[in-house]
C-alpha cells in the first residue's frame, strides 16, 4: 500500500484519470491550434506593450521630467510599480518552494504557472529601477567591477544596492528551478512531437531529459534543496525591498515592522494574481480537473492569513501613527490626517480593497465560488497597488516642512510604462500558456494513484491494498537466441571485411609501432580522438601516411566514422613535410 | 561483445515495481530504468547509492558565503573606505552588519547555480544534447526496465521478464 492518502481529503485530480489523460490534457493546448479569443487578447496586450515601449523610449531619450514628479514627491508611479511587480512575484516561489518543504501536494496543479508569473513579474519589476536611472545605458555601474569601469566600488552600505543582489539572485534562481522542473514535460512533448521543426525546438528545451533513474533521484533532491534555498530567499527579497523604506527617515517609512509585513502582502498579492491568472486559465485551456474548485479554495485560505497579517500591520501602523504624538506621523500613510486629508480616496481605496473585501472569503461559499473569489483577486490586486502607492506618493506628500508639502499627478508617462508593463507581462504569460506544459505533468502523475479520485474510489471500494494496475496484454517473446548469434555473425563479416581493408592498407604503406610514434595531431583536421582511431588501425607514423593517396584515403574513410575526407588531401603533403623536420 | 542488454517494458509504476524487485532478487543485474515522472522507492528498490548532490550545494554555498566576504571586504575596507552617512567603515566587523544581506544572497546564488550546474553535467543534460530514451512512450505513460546478460541465458532471463508480467521485451542494439 504504497500509496495512501487518507479518504477524507478530497482528490486533488477528478475525472478518473489515469497516467495517458493526463499527458493527453496538458499537450492539447500546445499542439492545438490559438482560437480566436487568444488572438484578440494576445493582440490587445501587444498594443500596450508597445505604448510602453513608446514611452520608455521617450523617457529615456528625453529624461525623467517626462514624468509628473516633482520637488517634494520624488518617487512615485515607477517604485510603485517596481514594488508592485516584484510583490506579486513572490507568490509562485512561495507555492512552489514553501509548499514543497511543507508537502502540501495540491501545490503541484498550480506551481508551474506560478512560477512562470513569478519570472514574468520579475522581469516587470526589473525595468523600473533601470529607466529609473535615467541613463540605463550605465546600469552595470551598479555591479561591483573596479574603478576605472565606472563609478567608484558601490556602496555596500546602501539598501538599494542589496536590491540589486537580492533581485538578480531571485530572478535567476526562479528561473533554474523552473526550468529544471520543466525538462521531464519539454521530453514529453518532445517524444509525442510529429513535426521536425517541433520535435527539434522541443528537444533543444529538453537538454536530452531520459528519465533515467538516477537523474530522477538527483532530480527529486536538487528540487528539495532548491526549495530550501528559495524559501529564505523569497522571504529576503521583499524584506530587502522593505528596507528601501525603512532604512530612511521619511515619516511613514522609518518603521521596523515593514519587512513582515512587506513579505505578508507580498504573497497576498502573488496569490491573489495566481488567482487572476488561473480561473481563466484553467477554463481556457480545459485543466478543470486539475485545477479545481479545492485548490482555489486553498489559495483563498492562504490570502485570508496573509491579508489578516496585512491588515493587522495596518492596525498597527494606524494605532502606533495616533500614539506617538508626533504631529508628522499624522500625515503617514495610515493616519486620521491621511484619512480626511486630500488623499482620501487613495486612503479609502487600500482599506476597503485589502482589508474589507477580502473578508468575504471567511465564508465558505463566497471561498468556492469562482466568480467572486476572481472579483476578489483582482480587487486585491488594485488595493495592494494602492498600497505601495499610498505608501510612497502619501507619505512624501506631506514631510516635516509644510510649505513643501505637494501633490502628484501622473503625465501619460507615467501611465503609459505602467500599462506596457501590463501589456509585456501578459504577452509573456499567454505565449507561454500555448508553448509550455503549463502543469507539471510528472509532479501529478507522480500523485496521480495517492489522489486522483479513479484511484481514491477504488480504494475506497476494495480496500487499502487494492492492486491498481491490470496486467498488460503481453507480447510473444521473440527467439533471442537467434537474433544475437544472427548479430554477432553480422559483426563478424563486418570485422573480416575490415581486417583486410586494413590489411591491404597497411600493404602499401607499411608496418609501424607505437614505440616512437609521432604527433599525427599536427596534420589539419586531427584530434587526439582521430588520433587514436588511426593507431587502432596501426598508422602511426608521417612516414605511413606521406605514402597515402587518394585510395587510401577512401579505405580510411570507410573505416572511420566522420573521417574528415576533405582535409585528409592535405595530408601526404604536411606529413612529408614533417617527417623532414 | 558477451554482453547483451534486454529491454522490458511496463505500462504501470507499480508494476514497474513489483518487477524491480523481483528481478534483483533473482540477482540479475538492472542497468537502467527509464521512467516518466519520479517513482517513490525505485531508486532503493533498483540499489542506488544515495545521491550527493545537497553536500555539493552546501558545499558551494560556503564558496558563495568566502566570495561574499572577502568582496566586500576589500572594496568597502581595504580598497577604497568611505564613511557613507558616517557608518563605521574601519574594521569589517563594525561594518558587517550591513553587509549581512549580500552575504546571505551570495550564499544562495552559489549554492543554487552550482550544484543545478553540477546536476546538469553529472547527469549529462545540456542543449542539444541527444535522448537516450529507448521508446517515445517513456516520456508518457510507460516503463523501460533494462537488465544485463550474456549470450548463454539471454533466452532465460527473457523467459524471466516474460513472467513478470512485461508487456514487450526486447533487446538493446
Amino acid at each position: 500500500m504504497s500509496h495512501y492518502e487518507a479518504p477524507v481529503r478530497k482528490p486533488l485530480v477528478t475525472g478518473d484519470k489515469v497516467y495517458k489523460d493526463v499527458t493527453e490534457d496538458i499537450v492539447r493546448p500546445i499542439e492545438g491550434r490559438a482560437n480566436k479569443t487568444w488572438w484578440i487578447v494576445f493582440s490587445i496586450a501587444l498594443v500596450a506593450f508597445l505604448w510602453g515601449l513608446g514611452c520608455i523610449i521617450y523617457t529615456v531619450s528625453t529624461g525623467i521630467g517626462t514624468w509628473g514628479l516633482n520637488n517634494t514627491i520624488e518617487w512615485a508611479w515607477d517604485i510603485t510599480n517596481f514594488v508592485w511587480w516584484v510583490g506579486i512575484g513572490h507568490a509562485g516561489t512561495l507555492i512552489s518552494a514553501v509548499l514543497l518543504l511543507f508537502r502540501q501536494r495540491w501545490r503541484m496543479a498550480i506551481n508551474r504557472s506560478a512560477e512562470a508569473m513569478t519570472i514574468f513579474a520579475v522581469v516587470q519589476a526589473g525595468l523600473f529601477p533601470i529607466i529609473h536611472m535615467g541613463r540605463p545605458w550605465l546600469a552595470y555601474w551598479v555591479l561591483p567591477i573596479p574603478n576605472q569601469f565606472g563609478s567608484l566600488w558601490v556602496n555596500f552600505n546602501s539598501p538599494l544596492l542589496w536590491d540589486v543582489f537580492a533581485i538578480s539572485t531571485y530572478l535567476s534562481v526562479s528561473l533554474v528551478f523552473w526550468y529544471t522542473g520543466l525538462l521531464p514535460d519539454f521530453a514529453m512533448i518532445r517524444d509525442r512531437a510529429k513535426k521536425p521543426f517541433q520535435k527539434h525546438i522541443y528537444s533543444i528545451l529538453s537538454f536530452g531529459w531520459s528519465g533515467k533513474m538516477k537523474d530522477w533521484q538527483r532530480f527529486e533532491e536538487v528540487s528539495l534543496v532548491l526549495a530550501g534555498l528559495a524559501t529564505p530567499l523569497v522571504l529576503s527579497v521583499h524584506t530587502i525591498v522593505s528596507f528601501d523604506f525603512a532604512t530612511s527617515v521619511v515619516p511613514g517609512w522609518h518603521s521596523t515592522i515593514f519587512p513582515p509585513y512587506f513579505v505578508a502582502g507580498a504573497i497576498f498579492s502573488g496569490f491573489a494574481m495566481v488567482q487572476t491568472l488561473l480561473i481563466i486559465m484553467r477554463k481556457v485551456s480545459n485543466l478543470e480537473n486539475y485545477i479545481t474548485v479545492n485548490h482555489i479554495e486553498l489559495m483563498n485560505k492562504v490570502i485570508l492569513v496573509t491579508g489578516g497579517i496585512v491588515g493587522v500591520a495596518y492596525i498597527t501602523e494606524f494605532f502606533i501613527a495616533w500614539y506617538t504624538g508626533s504631529p508628522y506621523e499624522n500625515y503617514t500613510y495610515l493616519s486620521f490626517g491621511a484619512a480626511t486629508g486630500p488623499y482620501w480616496w487613495a486612503f479609502w481605496a487600500l482599506i476597503l480593497c485589502n482589508m474589507l473585501v477580502p473578508l468575504t472569503l471567511w465564508v465558505k461559499k463566497y471561498r468556492r465560488n469562482i466568480i467572486w473569489t476572481f472579483i476578489v483577486s483582482i480587487i486585491i490586486n488594485i488595493g495592494m497597488w494602492f498600497e505601495r502607492f499610498d505608501i510612497i506618493v502619501l507619505d512624501l506628500s506631506k514631510g516635516r516642512t509644510p510649505s513643501s508639502w505637494a501633490m502628484f499627478s501622473p503625465t501619460f508617462v507615467d501611465v503609459g510604462i505602467f500599462v506596457g508593463t501590463l501589456g509585456f507581462f501578459f504577452v509573456l504569460f499567454l505565449l507561454y500558456a500555448r508553448s509550455f506544459p503549463v502543469i507539471a505533468q510528472a509532479e501529478v502523475k507522480s500523485i496521480l494513484k495517492l489522489s486522483g479520485d479513479k484511484y481514491k474510489k477504488m480504494r475506497e471500494e476494495y480496500g487499502d491494498d487494492v492492486q491498481m494496475y491490470n496486467l498488460p496484454e503481453q507480447r510473444p517473446l521473440p527467439d533471442f537466441k537467434g537474433m544475437v548469434e544472427e548479430l554477432e555473425q553480422k559483426n563478424e563479416e563486418v570485422r573480416d571485411e575490415k581486417g583486410e581493408l586494413i590489411e591491404s592498407l597497411l600493404l602499401k604503406i607499411g608496418d609501424a609501432s607505437n614505440d616512437n610514434a609521432d604527433d599525427l595531431k599536427r596534420l589539419s583536421g586531427v584530434g587526439p580522438a582521430l588520433e587514436k582511431k588511426l593507431n587502432q588501425i596501426g598508422v602511426y607514423k608521417y612516414q605511413q601516411i606521406s605514402k597515402m593517396s587518394d585510395k587510401e584515403f577512401t579505405i580510411l574513410n570507410r573505416l572511420i566514422d566522420a573521417f574528415p575526407k576533405s582535409k585528409s588531401r592535405f595530408w601526404s603533403g604536411e606529413a612529408n613535410i614533417l617527417n623532414q623536420i | 561483445m558477451s554482453g547483451y542488454t534486454l529491454q522490458a517494458l511496463y505500462a504501470d509504476d507499480d508494476h514497474l515495481m513489483k518487477a524491480v524487485r523481483e528481478t534483483r532478487d533473482q540477482d540479475h543485474h538492472i542497468s537502467e530504468v527509464y521512467t516518466p515522472f519520479p517513482v517513490h522507492g525505485l531508486d532503493k528498490a533498483a540499489g542506488l547509492k544515495e545521491t550527493r548532490m545537497a553536500i555539493t550545494a552546501f558545499l558551494y554555498g560556503l564558496v558563495g558565503f568566502g566570495v561574499a566576504v572577502w568582496m566586500m571586504n576589500f572594496m568597502m575596507i581595504e580598497d577604497w573606505p568611505r564613511n557613507i552617512g558616517g557608518k563605521p567603515s574601519f574594521t569589517f566587523f563594525q561594518n558587517m552588519p550591513a553587509f549581512v544581506p549580500i552575504m546571505f544572497e551570495l550564499t544562495v546564488f552559489f549554492a543554487a547555480h552550482l550544484m543545478v550546474i553540477t546536476f546538469y553535467m553529472r547527469s549529462k543534460i545540456w542543449p542539444f544534447k541527444q535522448a537516450e530514451n529507448p521508446d517515445p512512450r517513456t516520456t508518457d505513460d510507460h516503463f523501460v526496465m533494462e537488465v544485463e546478460t550474456d549470450k548463454e541465458n539471454i533466452q532465460d532471463v527473457a523467459e524471466f521478464l516474460h513472467s513478470t508480467g512485461a508487456k514487450e521485451v526486447d533487446l538493446k542494439r
